[in-house]
């Protein structure tokens, strides 16, 4: 199957340079949180700056804070536990982009799959097991899928718990829509 | 020889290095021993068997524990940096690496470009091999050119034609994958510039393509249950990048090891339960049916 019919090759945006594309942008409700915020991450040691927010960003204060993208849902654990919260977490390269929120599910008979993104968990519906972690390319895949794999949903740890990338943000994501389909 | 790069869930292991062996499931790497389950040790594994059913030189590994804090791949990634090209990267038995796959790695575009300058620098370039972690720093920098092969599932696949999208989280909705899409995804990825010289794209349907055209089809035997199992994809890679670094050119390379990992899991009769290590031993069966 020839691709000449269905596009030609043209020079995207995208492949020409994409500074900061693994960056992320922190919006917050007022510059208060956001120096509160600062302060916790850079006692952390993350990587970050305060710089104005991007025109696409119509909510929050004049502030923002950039952080490593891949490294979101750490970031947002260590700043849960500080007590202070983003309103909305975006990407430095396209603010206007969202999580992913379609779920695709597979019904094995004894099993069921459900992929958010590049995530799929599945479990055995008769002992509510957790048989299997799959998909994803961040490091902390094979860690949760080390420690999740053998236990049932509701003893397994969250992958928000002990997460640390978007991968495992993706995997919450599915995480949460079995534990809802579990429950009802 | 194959190089291959990644890390292992497992926060207090050292960047290790060295010649690749498999014992009791377990990949043994200098005096370190790691647990075949899923992500890189998987890749490992799957590579180990082709090599040794070739009759080739192991692979040799670049691991170091890293288990989503970033530490440990940035530490692989300087490591790496410093080494590629320098010294040349030469086994105990001095050959020349011909193939380096790229694996579980935190993406990270400043690194990634560091690494690939490295890469520039040896006196032969290798076929580059990129999967995961890695795939997606090099989509993200823009390079994916520089590289001979992607070997995504079809969710990743989704990423690469996304040329918005920063990682497989941000995917739109519009081009999240339906895998009959599976050639226009295709195309939208070379479209943009966001795919290497090959694709080995992973799925119900195996495709193996170029920015031209779908080269080849793969789509039997056909065991559902290894979508949910976690390392088939990781077994594929490592099959398709010991047989490139075994000689076989890469569009040849992605057949054979495409019709291996799919022949290896029906061997295995698998369930959504059953664990990668049950695949990998079959690899060797499947290449004798193959080649």
């Amino acid at each position: 199957m020839s691709f000449l019919n269905i596009f030609k090759r043209k020079d995207s945006k995208a492949s020409s340079g994409r500074q900061n594309s693994d960056r992320g942008i922190l919006v917050f409700e007022n510059t208060s949180e956001v120096i509160r915020a600062e302060s916790v991450l850079d006692e952390e040691g993350w990587k970050i700056r305060v710089m104005g927010p991007p025109p696409e960003i119509r909510s929050g204060c004049d502030l923002v804070i950039e952080i490593p993208l891949i490294e979101e849902l750490n970031i947002l654990r260590t700043l849960e536990k500080a007590g202070v919260q983003p309103l909305e977490m975006v990407p430095v390269s396209s603010p206007l982009l969202q999580p992913v929120n379609i779920f695709q599910n597979k019904d094995f008979g004894k099993y069921l799959m459900i992929r958010a993104a590049n995530m799929k968990l599945t479990i055995d519906k008769e002992t509510m097991k957790i048989v299997n972690v799959s998909g994803g390319g961040c490091p902390d895949v094979p860690y949760l899928a080390q420690e999740m794999v053998g236990k049932t949903i509701a003893e397994a740890p969250s992958p928000r718990e002990i997460g640390h990338t978007l991968c495992g943000y993706a995997l919450q994501l599915a995480y949460k829509e079995m534990m809802r389909r579990c429950s009802q | 020889m194959l190089a291959i790069v990644g890390t292992v869930p497992d926060q207090d292991l050292p960047i290790v290095t060295g010649e690749v062996s498999l014992e009791d499931n377990e990949i043994c790497i200098q005096d370190t021993r790691v647990f075949v389950n899923r992500g890189t040790p998987a890749l490992l594994a799957a590579a180990f068997k082709t090599c040794e059913f070739l009759d080739k030189t192991s692979p040799f590994g670049y691991l170091v524990g890293d288990i989503g804090k970033g530490d440990g791949s940035r530490r692989l990634y300087e490591y790496l940096a410093l080494h590629f090209g320098k010294d040349d990267l030469r086994s105990e038995t001095g050959t020349a690496f011909n193939a380096i796959a790229f694996h579980y790695l935190q993406p990270d575009v400043d690194w990634h470009n560091r690494v690939l300058l490295a890469v520039d620098e040896m006196a032969q370039r290798p076929v580059l091999i990129a999967d995961a972690g890695f795939m997606y720093a090099a989509k993200m920098s823009g390079q994916s050119s520089k590289y001979d092969l992607f070997t995504p599932d079809v969710g990743e696949l989704a990423f690469l034609a996304d040329e918005e999208a920063p990682h497989p989280f941000y995917t739109r909705g519009f081009i999240l994958h339906e895998e009959n899409r599976t050639p226009e995804l295709i195309a939208r990825a070379y479209e943009h510039n966001n795919a290497p010289r090959y694709l080995l794209v992973k799925g119900r349907q195996d495709y193996v393509a170029d920015s031209q055209e779908i080269q080849a089809t793969i789509d039997s035997p056909v065991e559902e249950a290894m979508e949910a199992m976690g390392g088939t994809g990781d077994t594929l890679t490592g099959i398709v990048a010991a047989l490139i670094a075994a000689g076989i050119e890469v569009k040849e390379a992605a057949v054979i090891a495409a019709r291996a990992n799919r022949l290896a899991g029906h061997y295995s009769k698998p369930t959504p339960a059953t664990q990668v290590m049950d695949i990998v031993e079959h690899i060797p069966r499947a290449l004798e049916d193959i080649l």
